[in-house]
């Protein structure tokens, strides 16, 4: 069956010892084997897209499979219960994440019946493939191979190019895991069953299955299904082992030689890839009627028998890793693979989508990092690089935080697969930097974006008060004129309309807000006053010494009440953002930025109002300020932390189905 | 706690690939000993006990971890290029003045390890050979000086092996070649002819220490710590632009075969040229920074005043380093075309 067929190579790579066989000696451990946990906690943000919104509230009782989440949108998919029982609260927990931050979940108590939902199957062949897809958004199908991205979304043919190749990923080149080779290994036909369904929907003229040939049970298997399958245009083909040969666009160029760039959709070039635990989830949704709420789970690293397991989400990590052997000596749990996995941030947190293996780490199975040595320009990163870049020049530009030039270098292009951070002789953990440096590029695009915003809102204000001054000064003219015209007799008010007309005209900025406007009245005033000041600057400090504890006193309470104010509009605003939480929606970055913004001019009056009088006054609002920078900062490491989360999942999600 | 993806490492270190680069040296060490006594092994130790002082006073000075840094090797490996590139009647003085101007002011005054745009090797040499012409560049010839260095010599080897007038006073034939032709009447047979300073391909005994450092770098290759590129650029450079000169009047000028096996050219191919800190990145980078310095070097042998130019050639393809490596960026996977 495998047809000899030329196969294509990318460059660089590497090979890290692979540490698979200890996990794949015996059998997965099925659901059916596994006691439940005393409680699941099941995020509701499982996938890349919108955030789901919960459907069930504390005290409900929930079935089996029954929808939790709400698919928020398109770009999105539903969660589901994994066991009966009732619901303890919907509440933000700890998520499966590096950065320690919350995330709304559902928490569960199982009443140990295990009962079903009604399942409903769907026969896709007689479906039209968007009712197909909807089917699929709510079952929760995600990319498995790590990126989670809704599948539903990606199993759309390209408008313009005819599907040409269905790749299916089985090659998972991360050492340790061994959850998509078991899952061939044992239920290979129904991994094809899945495969079929997605071909139906892309209209694929071909089907390539890729496995790494460091993997010949699996390879035996999909081969023996699809020989079963008769059907000569579904392909299993082994791939030479080489990191990361699972790469999405790695394996796409493998076994078809298209090179998909950065930024575009496969599907513009004919092909697309999805992750054999993908075909697996898929094909239980749509012809079992179950929707996804378990997954295989590789447990490796330090514990007494590394295993797959199939493990229900919402389970806690260390709920699973005791099922395997704890190790005393753990001291953190790397979801993923080591190349490209994420530190947990505590034991207990829950397994989700995209967790494809729990790795046990302890000291002696991850040696903590050498020292690290400045770069000497080998270029090892560069020979290593499966995406053609010059690791080393974009370390040099990150360090420099010279992003523009990073940028040059195709900083986006970086799957952040490791193998450069790997091969380095230096031990600089060049990985780290390139995070370090999209972060930094996005958060100041955000910022260019809501200062941007900020202007067009400020002129438009400033257009507008001007307008409004204007067409009041006309009235009040015409009325004098009116009124001259009646009476015949001049007032002295008609001397001073046109007076308070032309003032705004002058100094729009200053007086455009309106005439109620208590903040803009101290801001004025503060200004007057800061004005009057420098000019008793200027006769040479001839003020008289008692005017000054009066001024100081006010200024004091000026920058107390404009500070004041800022501080309430940036928590109300930012307390408005968190509630939108995930900052995927990018609407929440603008306000929150509006409202440090404003902070940052209150706070810069003040401050130059503070220089101006040059007193102790000074030191008294100091602590204010120290606070509110300190919380801004909280709020916007914790906004770009959200954000670069929700961005890299979804680059990594376009980019790669690592398996 | 634990850092960030990739939690495993390949067994790479800076003080593996110095290791390696040293014991490529050990083969030509071993020739010119064979060649020409054990004199080069006291340089050798000069120059390492310089450059380890040197650089374990510059990293006190500049604060940084003198044990991870003393055992990186690097300062090591630019003493044995400064020994071994350095004519072998240098007084020990010039080699440990060297040493230590690589060490302070090549490298560590411009940042240290991996921040220094020149090969401090180089600089050294050129600093030494523009200072002390004389001592850096007369080989044989000058009385006086082989006088010093036999004095020298015995000094500090007062039982080693006694060294021998004939040793000392061949010549490097791009020097005999030069100075040779500038005869009325002379040619390249001529010239060579002189088997006191020729061998059968190039400088008597030298020849042998540039197949021992081709023999050494082609490990080097093999082991990847150097790439094929910058070698073969500088090779088949110096090749085709000596090879094109011999061919329209090989009465005046030199065959490849003996610009290639004469002087510092395979030293540089394989250990001088490919000091990755200072030498171009890219690969097409690599093989025009080769061929440019093979140019320069060919000028300066066949028309320029010093007796070779791999030093001088080095340091201005140094320069232009950022340039080539701008210009010659590959291209990234999906932007081909």
């Amino acid at each position: 069956m495998n047809a000899l067929r030329k196969l294509f190579t990318f460059n660089g790579g590497v090979k890290p010892a692979t540490n698979k066989i200890e996990s794949s000696r015996l059998p997965i451990v099925p659901l059916a084997d596994l006691p439940l946990p005393p409680q699941f906690v099941v995020p509701l943000h499982q996938s890349v897209g919108g955030i789901p919104q919960p459907l069930v509230e504390a005290g409900q009782h929930v079935l089996k499979g029954q929808r939790i989440g709400a698919a928020d949108g398109n770009f999105s998919a539903a969660v589901h219960a994994p066991t009966s029982g009732t619901v303890l609260a919907v509440e933000p927990r700890l998520m499966a994440h590096t950065s320690g931050l919350s995330m709304l979940s559902v928490v569960i108590e199982p009443d140990g019946k295990e009962e079903w939902i009604k399942s409903t199957p769907l026969d896709w062949r007689n479906t039209d493939a968007d009712g197909v897809r909807e089917h699929l958004r709510d079952a929760g199908v995600v990319g498995l191979g790590g990126a989670v991205f809704p599948s539903h979304i990606k199993l759309r043919a390209g408008r313009n190019t005819p599907m040409k190749s269905l790749i299916i990923n089985g090659a998972e080149c991360e050492p340790f895991i061994t959850c998509d080779d078991l899952l061939m290994r044992e239920r290979a036909d129904k991994v094809l069953a899945g495969v079929k369904i997605m071909r139906g929907l892309l209209g694929a003229q071909e089907v390539l299955i890729g496995i790494e040939d460091n993997k010949p049970e699996a390879i035996a298997a999909m081969q023996a299904a699809c020989a079963a399958n008769n059907d000569a245009t579904i392909q299993t083909i082994a791939v030479p082992t080489r990191y990361p040969a699972g790469g999405a666009k790695q394996l796409i160029r493998v076994l078809t030689g298209i090179e998909v760039p950065h930024g575009e959709r496969s599907t513009d070039y004919g092909v697309q890839c999805f992750n054999v635990g993908t075909a697996y989830a898929i094909h239980e949704a749509i012809e079992l009627g179950r929707p996804l709420i378990s997954r295989m789970v590789t447990i490796a690293g330090n514990v007494g028998q590394p295993r797959n397991y199939e493990v229900l989400f919402g389970t806690p990590m260390d709920f699973i890793v005791r099922q395997a052997g704890w190790q005393s000596d753990t001291n953190a749990f790397i979801m993923g693979g080591p190349m490209m996995g994420f530190r947990m941030p505590a034991f207990d947190v829950p397994v989700v989508k995209a967790t494809n293996c729990i790795i046990a780490a302890s000291p002696r199975i991850f040696a903590p990092p050498p020292p690290e040595m400045p770069c000497i320009r080998c270029g090892e990163c560069a020979r290593a690089c499966p995406t053609d870049l010059q690791p080393f020049e974009m370390y040099w530009f990150s360090r420099a935080k010279n992003f523009g030039k990073v940028q040059e270098y195709n900083l986006f292009d970086c799957i952040e697969c490791g193998c450069c951070s790997y091969v380095c002789p230096s031990h600089i953990p060049l990985v780290d930097y390139y995070r370090f440096s999209k972060t930094e590029i996005w958060a100041r695009e955000r910022q260019k974006d809501a200062a941007d915003e900020a202007r067009v809102r400020f002129e438009a204000r400033n257009e507008r008060a001007e307008r409004e001054k204007r067409e009041k000064a006309e009235k009040l003219a015409a009325r004098t004129a009116a009124s001259r015209a009646a009476a015949a007799t001049p007032s002295p008010e008609s001397g001073a309309a046109p007076a308070s007309a032309g003032s705004p005209l002058e100094t729009p900025a200053t007086s455009g807000s309106s005439g109620d406007d208590a903040k803009k009245a101290l801001i004025e005033a503060a200004l007057a006053r800061a004005k009057a000041k420098k000019e008793a600057a200027a006769n040479g400090e001839a003020a008289p010494a008692a005017e000054k504890p009066v001024k100081k006193e006010l200024s004091a309470e000026e920058k107390q009440a404009l500070i004041d104010t800022a501080l309430a509009k940036a928590k109300a605003r930012k307390e408005a953002a968190a509630q939108a939480a995930d900052t995927a929606n990018g609407a929440s970055a603008p306000t929150d930025k509006d409202a440090l913004i404003e902070a940052a001019i209150a706070r810069a009056k003040a401050k130059k109002e503070a220089a101006a009088s040059a007193d102790a006054s000074v030191a008294e609002a100091r602590p204010a300020k120290k606070e509110l920078s300190a919380e801004e900062k909280q709020a916007l490491i914790d906004a770009a932390l959200a954000r670069a989360t929700a961005r890299k999942a979804a680059a990594a999600a376009t980019d790669k189905e690592q398996s | 706690m634990i850092n960030n993806s990739p939690y495993v490492r390949a067994q790479a270190s800076v003080t593996r690939v110095m290791l390696k680069v040293l014991a490529a040296l050990v083969p030509a060490i071993a020739v010119y000993v064979w060649q020409f006594g054990p004199a080069i092994l006291v340089k050798l130790v000069l120059a390492t006990a310089t450059a380890l002082v040197c650089e374990s006073v510059m990293l006190k000075l500049r604060g940084k971890p003198q044990a991870l840094f003393l055992t990186d090797l690097s300062a090591i490996v630019t003493a044995w290029l400064i020994a071994l590139a350095f004519p072998p009647l240098a007084p020990w003085w010039v080699v440990v003045t060297g040493t230590a101007l690589a060490i302070v002011v090549a490298k560590h005054l411009y940042g240290g390890l991996g921040q220094n745009p020149f090969n401090p090797a180089m600089v050294a040499y050129c600093v030494m050979i523009v200072a002390f012409p004389s001592l850096m560049s007369q080989w044989p010839g000058d009385l006086n000086i082989q006088a010093a260095a036999l004095a020298e010599h015995a000094q500090v080897f007062p039982n080693g092996p006694a060294m021998t007038l004939d040793a000392i006073t061949s010549a490097t034939p791009l020097d005999a070649l030069r100075t040779g032709l500038r005869a009325a009447g002379a040619t390249v047979a001529s010239v060579s002819s002189d088997s006191a300073t020729f061998g059968s391909v190039a400088g008597r005994g030298w020849e042998w220490i540039a197949l021992a450092y081709l023999v050494g770098g082609l490990w080097l290759v093999q082991q990847k710590i150097i790439t094929w590129h910058i070698p073969a650029g500088f090779i088949v450079g110096l090749g085709i632009i000596s090879g094109a000169f011999w061919l329209v009047d090989s009465a005046h000028y030199a065959s490849p075969l003996l610009h290639l096996a004469a002087g510092g050219s395979m030293l540089g191919a394989f250990f001088i040229l490919t000091d990755p800190v200072s030498a171009s990145t890219t690969p097409r980078g690599k093989l025009i920074y080769a061929a440019g310095a093979a140019l320069i070097v060919y000028l300066i042998r066949v028309f320029g005043a010093y007796p070779d130019g791999v030093a001088f050639a080095t340091l201005l393809m140094n320069i232009v380093v950022p340039l080539i490596d701008m210009k010659t960026q590959p291209p990234v996977f999906g932007h081909k075309q």
